[in-house]
């Protein structure tokens, strides 16, 4: 009976739409990896200059800031909420550190030097802060992340305009300059940090407690209520750990370009997101991980970077990687959707 | 009355499998105009399966689909709803944000020769179909403000006035209240004596004996077994849906059944005075250690408000609790959970991740207790594994997505969830819904197990069954407020009736 019923089974015509099934609910790892094969494939073949050894360091270097921030803003997607105010963070906090610290004497700054450490430390003690601000808004009063962070934005980038009034700072404590802008055998600090921190990042969020509870207030907030998880005290963290790693990149960012000053990481912003989502991570929460932001900034990275090597008008070039925004949102956006279809 | 007549549908040999799983196994079945046709079996029996296929949801499946006698393929639910055919799912699938009319007319608005919405038309045709039975809403309204049996009533609405000729209605009084029950019913028979098909999937066999013609019996994705109502009994149905004698394994609880005496147990929880909005007044009781407290009251009394403040949800706007004599007030789920209290809601939607495996969801509300900083996979998965099994859950890999399990299975992920540290006190809310009669067997002997253990247990429900079947001492709740208490005394079905 068994037999004969194994038998009678279309078990081959099964197998082929298993394994479809399993590559449309892969969809949203497996489309940014291939975008980002193209694209170096595009490049290599465009530009003799750009698979080359030197340039990957390049790359390397330039997405580090972006990585960065990048890393507690995943966080903050997985959960499906959002942070605005990650580069106006970053910025306020580079000024900060470099406020604590003597300048030369042509800097215009009425600053206030300090030792190198306790100018780091009251530079994160200020973006833990302004991480916590959000928190607060965001759990306790109810405000919700896009427009919180938003205000948040402007918050940080008045604080900034206070402490700089429209000048430029140039010094920051030895230690920020070091893994800003020196290197170690050949590997920039600011690209070991970098990595240091995806992989802590990515480490924290397969491996521990906290980063489950993360993907499951992601996956169905309401669950994880009834499940009896502090909901609020996650989305708390969360929003302070972006916080803090904009604050990291933001100091690393200053010794990095040589100088604080106002407006210096606007770009990041739209970096950041777009490297979190061009990965992958869904933008409706519990979906993706450090993985993807990092298959992510590699796609901004190598485009970025490959559109230099090859001659195009630079004008155009802005309106490619919108392009390219776009065409990762909609991946984005229908690989949940055929993921829905594959449970079916 | 089938007999001599062509079946508007047909299917033969349909086997259906998901990945390795299979759900329907070389199943027949067929259905004629103007009948209505239960449908019983276990948990994860294929029920839902053959109805979705049907319905057009599981366009890929092997065997033959015959309507009107025309060999079909449907590649969408949009080719099933062009042929007449409308389904009510299992879970709730309305559109929350939507007002009651638009819920109502999903899909097919009147509109005007512009194409414009006729808003005032469809909110006044709303209003009048869901009045003609028995609903009596604002159209306007948002459907998601609506307590859940309402919303399942209006889905309900909604296909049976869609015009569809074909009907499928896959368990849809599990949130309804008796009198609600009884108008779907007349609606159903005066549906059929108009010529629809109609099949109807419930674990209430007393319902599905007295409303259909015909009963199908499912078991392990076969069909076992296809009679007239009148030809069977709930005994021999029971038998096979499980293989079993299944007598044994339901009352009907129409005769009077004693309450014990007060157990005597430590006071867990003391509830005193407890308000909210309009929903609940002043409600006090006490929940004692090693008792079973029912509460039962239709749908709306308070009952979920009710649950929802024992497990920090919702912040009462009067009233206190104490756990153990020490007074509490819960900021949060998680406050509830350190003291002690669990809570298993009535929606699955609600309970549990969908996109993540069997044991992620088990070890969910354990994960303090079993891991530091760091996850321990193995043991959460040897504790998973010990749930399904203990509990039956079928399939039994603790690596699967949640979403692929059946209804009733998904129902028992929730409780186990619960079981392997076991709280100070556990709040149920319909812990049976959804469940076939093995099921609720098991459901039933687990809770006196932890009721056993010393665990303060409080089931709220809208089933009398389901409080009877459980409870040593029943508050009834209505319109918020505590009406009647049995305690130690004669109980039946038709005094909770009366009492709510
Ligand atoms: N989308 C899916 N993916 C994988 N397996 C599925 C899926 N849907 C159903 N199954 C499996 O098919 C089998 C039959 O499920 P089905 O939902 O038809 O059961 P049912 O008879 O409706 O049960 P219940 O009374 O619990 O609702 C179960 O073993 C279930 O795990
Ligand atoms: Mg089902």
């Amino acid at each position: 009976m068994a037999s004969s019923d194994s038998a009678t089974r279309p078990a081959d015509h099964q197998r082929p739409r298993g394994l479809g099934s399993f590559l449309r609910s892969q969809m949203r790892n497996i489309a940014p990896f291939l975008t980002l094969i193209l694209l170096s494939g595009f490049f290599a073949i465009a530009s003799p200059s750009f698979a080359t050894l030197d340039n990957v360091g390049n790359i390397l270097t330039q997405v580090s800031v972006t990585g960065i921030i990048a890393v507690g803003l995943t966080f903050v997607i997985l959960c499906a909420e959002i942070d605005l105010s990650i580069a106006s963070i970053a910025n306020v906090t580079g000024i900060a550190v470099a406020y604590f610290t003597l300048q030369e004497s042509y800097v215009n700054i009425a600053n206030v030097p300090m030792p190198g450490w306790a100018a780091i430390l009251l530079a994160l003690a200020l973006c833990a802060l302004l991480g916590l601000v959000n928190a607060l808004g965001l759990t306790v009063i109810g405000i919700p992340s896009f427009i919180m962070t938003l205000a948040m934005m402007q918050i940080a980038a008045g604080v900034s305009a206070m402490l700089v009034r429209g000048q430029i700072a140039y010094k920051v404590p030895p230690l920020i300059t070091t893994l800003g802008s020196g290197s170690i055998g050949g590997i920039p600090w600011i690209v070991i940090v970098a990595a240091v921190m995806l992989l802590g990042g990515h480490l924290v969020l397969t491996y521990t407690r906290f980063g489950r509870y993360v993907y499951m207030v992601g996956g169905n907030r309401e669950a994880a209520e009834f499940a009896g998880l502090n909901v609020k005290l996650i989305l708390g963290a969360v929003m302070v750990i972006s916080a803090v790693c904009s604050g990291i990149g933001g100091m690393l960012g200053v010794a990095h370009f040589g100088s604080a000053q106002q407006n210096e990481f606007d770009t990041y912003l739209l970096d950041s997101i777009a490297a979190v989502v061009v990965g992958g991570t869904s933008l409706f929460g519990g979906r993706g991980g450090i993985g993807n932001t990092i298959v992510g900034l590699f796609v901004l990275g190598v485009l970025n970077n490959g559109l230099d090597h090859v001659n195009i008008d630079s004008f155009l070039k802005i309106l490619i990687r919108g392009l390219i925004l776009l065409a990762a949102l909609i991946i984005n956006v229908y690989a949940q959707r055929l993921r829905e279809q594959a449970a079916d | 009355m089938s007999q001599g007549r062509l079946p508007i549908l047909e299917l033969k040999e349909i086997t259906k499998a998901f990945g390795g799983v299979e759900a329907l196994r070389g199943v027949d079945f067929a259905l004629h105009a103007g009948e209505i046709h239960g449908l019983v079996g276990e948990n994860g029996a294929g029920k839902s399966t053959l109805m979705k296929i049907i319905a057009g949801v599981h366009p890929e499946f092997s065997g033959r689909f015959m309507l009107d006698g025309k060999e079909t393929r449907f590649r969408s639910t949009r080719d099933a709803h062009a042929a007449g055919i409308g389904m009510v799912h299992q879970e709730l699938s309305v559109a929350p944000d939507l007002t009651v009319a638009e819920n109502v007319f999903l899909g097919n608005q009147p509109t005007n020769r512009l194409g414009l919405v006729q808003w005032r038309r469809m909110a006044r045709e709303a209003g009048e179909q869901l009045s003609r039975f028995g609903i009596d809403v604002d159209p306007m309204t948002r459907l998601g403000d609506l307590p859940i049996g309402l919303q399942q009533l209006i889905e309900i609405a909604r296909v049976l006035f869609s015009g569809a000729r074909l009907i499928i209605l896959d368990e849809p009084t599990s949130a309804l209240s008796p009198p609600e029950v009884e108008r779907l019913f007349t609606t159903l028979r005066r549906l059929r004596d108009q010529g629809t098909s109609i099949v109807f999937i419930s674990h209430f066999i007393e319902d599905i004996l007295r409303v259909s013609d015909l009963v199908t019996v499912f078991r392990n994705g076969r069909k076992v077994a296809e009679t007239r109502s009148a030809d069977t009994s709930k005994g021999a149905l029971i038998e096979a849906m499980i293989g079993r004698g299944g007598e044994t394994l339901e009352h009907s609880y129409t005769d009077d059944l004693m309450l014990p005496p007060s157990g005597g147990g430590s006071v867990v929880l003391k509830a005193d005075q407890l308000s909210f909005g309009r929903s609940l007044q002043h409600v006090s009781f006490e929940a004692r250690a090693g008792e079973v407290l029912g509460v039962y009251g239709f749908m709306g009394c308070g009952q979920l408000e009710l649950s929802r403040i024992l497990f920090g949800k919702l912040k009462p706007d009067h009233g206190t609790l104490a756990v153990d004599g020490a007074a509490k007030t819960f900021r949060s789920t998680a406050d509830a959970r350190r003291a002690g209290v669990a809570l298993v809601p009535e929606s699955r939607r609600a309970m549990l991740f969908h996109q993540e495996p069997v044991y992620k969801n088990i070890s969910i509300s354990i994960l303090e207790r079993i891991s530091a900083l760091l996850l321990k996979p193995v043991t959460e998965r040897a504790i998973a594994k010990r749930q399904v099994e203990q509990l039956q859950i079928r399939p039994p890999v603790v690596g699967l997505d949640l979403g692929m399990l059946s209804g009733g299975n998904q129902q028992k992920v929730a409780l186990a969830k619960w079981l392997t540290y076991p709280p100070r006190l556990l709040v149920l809310c319909e812990p049976t819904r959804g469940m076939d009669v093995g099921a609720k067997n098991d459901v039933i002997n687990i809770v006196r197990d932890l009721r056993a253990k010393g665990l303060a247990i409080i089931v709220l429900s809208t089933e009398p069954e389901t409080v009877l079947s459980l409870a040593d001492r029943i508050l009834v709740l209505k319109r918020g407020a505590v009406v009647r208490e049995f305690a130690c005394e004669a109980v039946s079905k038709d005094r909770l009736l009366e009492a709510a």
